[in-house]
């Protein structure tokens, strides 16, 4: 083992301060060299509380995704993000205004991060004319420019070269902004990543390759699909640095988000955060999750889940009491009510709308 | 005895260029491997080297010389103990014959024609040029350079970006001087991986920038095409119209010369299948410049399906400040009474030719230049039909669900009763490309064809 290789499980070393999600879950950076920020962020109140408010509307908003879901309401296929809401949100709490998010198909919690209108998303999934794309995008397909929110796409792998591009405008405007491009495990294999990583590199566009490794590709998971796991280093090849991050804590992905954002905004090129996260769902409603245990998913839930972790930090610090918390998911039940509520209501779009949008 | 030395071909499609230099003088010793000459082709620069050993004992074509058909003999290099007079003697014979056997394709157009008298079918003008317009020479290539120029001197958000387009000047020199004259951040040469290039282009477009993306090939953007039609064609219609992306694919399609099954195929009705895109497939350089202008102004992703064989022709454009052709406005090449002859691209290089010959032999062709695929001009197809009663489609794609098979099928739903005989397309074979010069040519439309089709519409024998 060289000198550098050593210095470098040193420095991962003085990292593992986190509860850690996992085996592969404490934060450590590789490949970055001058990393010296801390793995986990030092939280306000005021930054607890947004969390755990964002992380929660993801989660009911999900939950009432599933139901509507069962109900018949929503159709074709529906990728919910629960167990994942400490990556979007964490995210969301680093990035400047004017950074853009794009992402694959398992999406909702992205749009919600991204501000988007809760009752615009819903009535997306339920194909209403006041869903975020008339009802002709569907659970997988929804943006904002206005939100700087580029989708939404439906083919594995194809965001990550088209969030390449967004970072290619960033850089050709000399706009300072950085794009952020998500995707998961099972992207992680295809071919177009390994030709963005090469061309974001070669031209050192700003752009955060945010990797969710929530473990499974559908129902294969990482060890049966990748010949080497270490995702974080998928980038050694093209000297994008590249860290594992623990994505079930909120703090840890700010924390890691301050590190690449900062590096790309510099005009040092692209980097890679390894999220490792996990998926309490299955990889769509209609995935009954054979291909792990229900001990798995419960050791997850009742040990890493992001949002208890916070609630019992802030419950431990005197933030909050019960009852504030109680206020807040009163508050987050509401809305969600609302959206699906209007998601309901809202009329289906007009048959005129078939023949619109396929040209400007 | 002497050797010849002749004109070599230094790509596949060239058939002459310039003898820019010689290198060596008569009398000079040459070895092989040195290099004797420099040739300019419409693409390149060259050096030709000597194969054999002698002395050079006689220049045929001095240096400057342009327009040198490959073959001809150039020099004449002799061996020990030749003297000069053998040389005069070598120049003086037929340079050697190493042409391809010719095909046994039907070749009606080398029948006696019928002595016929003179037929209405006349170049027609073109409605977007006014008459009077200064007009000027300029190839195919110069035409698609100028328009990228032009557009890209207009709009900071115009970028063109692919392999070889900046330092090397193009694969097929269609992007010379632009590095130049805009630098490296808006004339971007891309490791060879279309996907990923395809992708990042459609990405920067969805932000708002405005990319040329240059296939070196069509048959590249096979690689690319999922980012073409899942990424750049159905993002504005999922997005509820909220975001599109203002991209040109452009790029050398369809069958070059002698380049094999995998460089050589016809991509038009695969892009002109998907709603979402605009396809434009030019053929003169009038065609191939205002469309490129249109192409890259227009908001939406459009295929722009260029010619290898057609870059070095020349053709009169109008010599303006900005010229723009419609996009999915057909145009009417030549008039006449007796059949429409619908093509584009290529094509209309074998139909042009036998609506001369068709009208020496009396038959009055109308000629369709369709300029664009998607979305298809069928309303100046109609009007036509409604007048001559007959049609026949030409191109090199292959038949099968072929852009022809599109405009038989609206012909007969919208003019079925002004038909007079059924309609017949020529077309490539149904087959992969083959190399062999003799089955290529046969693989590929011919005048011939055009002209039997034509009869056979007509009733004609």
């Amino acid at each position: 083992m060289g000198k550098r290789q050593l210095e470098m499980r040193e420095m991962a070393a003085t990292k593992r301060t986190s509860s850690g999600a996992g085996a592969k879950a404490d934060s450590r950076s590789r490949g970055a060299g001058d990393n010296s920020a801390p793995a986990i962020a030092d939280f306000s109140k005021e930054q607890e509380l947004h969390a755990y408010r964002e992380m929660l509307l993801i989660r009911r908003f999900e939950e009432k995704a599933g139901q509507l879901y069962g109900m018949g309401l929503i159709g074709g296929f529906c990728h919910l993000y629960i167990g994942q809401e400490a990556v979007v949100v964490g995210m969301q709490m680093a990035k400047k205004d004017g950074d853009q998010m794009i992402t694959g198909y398992r999406d909702h919690g992205h749009m919600l991060a991204m501000d988007l209108d809760p009752k615009g998303v819903m009535a997306e999934l339920t194909g209403r004319r006041g869903g975020l794309s008339k009802g002709k995008g569907g659970s997988m397909h929804m943006f904002s420019k206005e939100k700087h929110f580029y989708g939404g796409h439906g083919i594995v792998g194809a965001q990550v070269a088209l969030g390449t591009g967004l970072g290619f405008s960033n850089k050709y405007r000399e706009n300072g902004n950085v794009a952020m491009a998500f995707f998961g495990d099972g992207a992680s294999n295809q071919g177009q990543v390994y030709e963005s990583f090469n061309m974001a590199q070669l031209w050192k566009l700003p752009v955060v390759y945010v990797i969710e490794n929530n473990k499974y590709g559908m129902g294969t998971s990482v060890e049966r699909s990748s010949a080497t796991t270490d995702l974080s280093q998928r980038g050694a090849s093209f000297g994008i640095p590249g860290e594992q991050v623990d994505g079930m804590d909120v703090r840890a992905v700010l924390a890691a988000s301050d590190r690449a954002l900062e590096h790309c905004r510099s005009g040092k090129g692209p980097y890679i955060l390894e999220m490792v996260t996990y998926r309490y769902r299955g990889h769509s409603m209609s995935d009954p999750a054979k291909y792990r245990s229900k001990d798995e998913v419960q050791k997850m839930r009742t040990e890493h889940d992001p949002i208890e972790q916070v609630r019992k930090r802030v419950l431990d610090a005197n933030w909050a009491t019960e009852e504030d918390l109680k206020a807040i998911d009163k508050d987050v039940r509401a809305l969600v009510a609302e959206s699906a509520e209007f998601a309901q209501n809202d009329p289906e779009p007009d048959v005129s709308e078939l023949y619109t949008d396929i040209l400007l | 005895m002497p050797i010849d030395i002749l004109m070599p071909a230094l790509s596949p499609t060239m058939e002459e260029g310039k003898l820019a230099k010689w290198l060596k003088a008569e009398g000079d010793t040459v070895t092989a491997g040195d290099v004797i000459a420099e040739i300019e082709t419409d693409k390149a620069t060259m050096e030709v080297e000597a194969v054999d050993e002698g002395v050079l004992g006689k220049i045929l074509v001095a240096e400057g010389t342009e327009g040198v058909k490959v073959n001809e003999k150039i020099a004449i290099l002799l061996a020990e103990g030749e003297d000069a007079s053998a040389a005069d003697a070598a120049a003086s014979a037929p340079a050697a014959k190493a042409e391809a056997p010719a095909p046994a394709a039907p070749a009606a157009s080398a029948a006696a024609p019928v002595a016929a008298a003179p037929v209405a079918s006349e170049p027609a003008e073109d409605p977007e040029v006014p008459a009077g317009t200064p007009m000027k020479a300029s190839t195919v290539r110069e035409a698609l350079r100028d328009a990228m120029a032009e557009e890209m001197r207009r709009d900071g958000d115009v970028f063109v970006m692919g392999e070889e387009v900046a330092e090397y000047q193009g694969a097929y020199k269609i992007t010379q001087g632009l590095l130049d004259e805009f630098g490296a951040k808006r004339v971007i040469d891309t490791p060879i991986t279309e996907h990923g290039f395809a992708g990042l282009g459609v990405g920067a477009a969805m932000a708002g920038l405005k990319p040329i993306v240059e296939f070196m090939t069509f048959n590249f953007a096979m690689q690319a095409i999922d980012h073409i039609i899942n990424s750049a064609a159905k993002t504005l219609y999922m997005s509820g119209g909220q975001m599109g992306a203002p991209i040109v694919f452009r790029g050398p399609n369809g069958a070059a010369a002698r380049v094999g099954a995998q460089h050589s195929q016809d991509y038009a009705s695969w892009y002109a299948h998907i709603p979402g895109l605009k396809v434009v497939q030019p053929w003169s350089a009038a065609d191939a410049k205002g469309l490129l202008k249109a192409a890259i102004r227009d908001p939406n992703p459009v295929i722009f399906l260029e010619n290898e064989i057609l870059y070095g022709q020349s053709f009169e454009i109008p010599d303006v400040e900005d010229f723009v052709l419609p996009i999915g406005k057909a145009k009417i090449e030549r008039t006449g009474s007796d059949v429409t002859l619908v093509s584009w691209g290529i094509g209309m290089t074998y139909t042009m030719k036998a609506a001369d010959e068709l009208a020496a032999m009396g038959i009055s062709a109308e000629v369709i230049n369709l300029r664009t695929i998607r979305p298809l001009d069928i309303d100046t197809v109609l009007a036509s039909v409604r007048k001559t009663g007959r049609v026949v489609t030409v191109e090199e794609a292959y038949p099968m669900c072929s852009v022809s098979s599109e405009i038989a099928y609206q012909v007969q739903e919208k003019a079925f009763d002004y038909l007079d005989a059924p309609i017949l397309r020529v077309t490539g074979k149904d087959v992969p490309m083959p190399y062999a010069a003799n089955l290529e040519k046969l693989a590929l439309p011919n005048v011939g064809e055009v002209i039997d089709a034509v009869k056979a519409v007509t009733y004609t024998a």
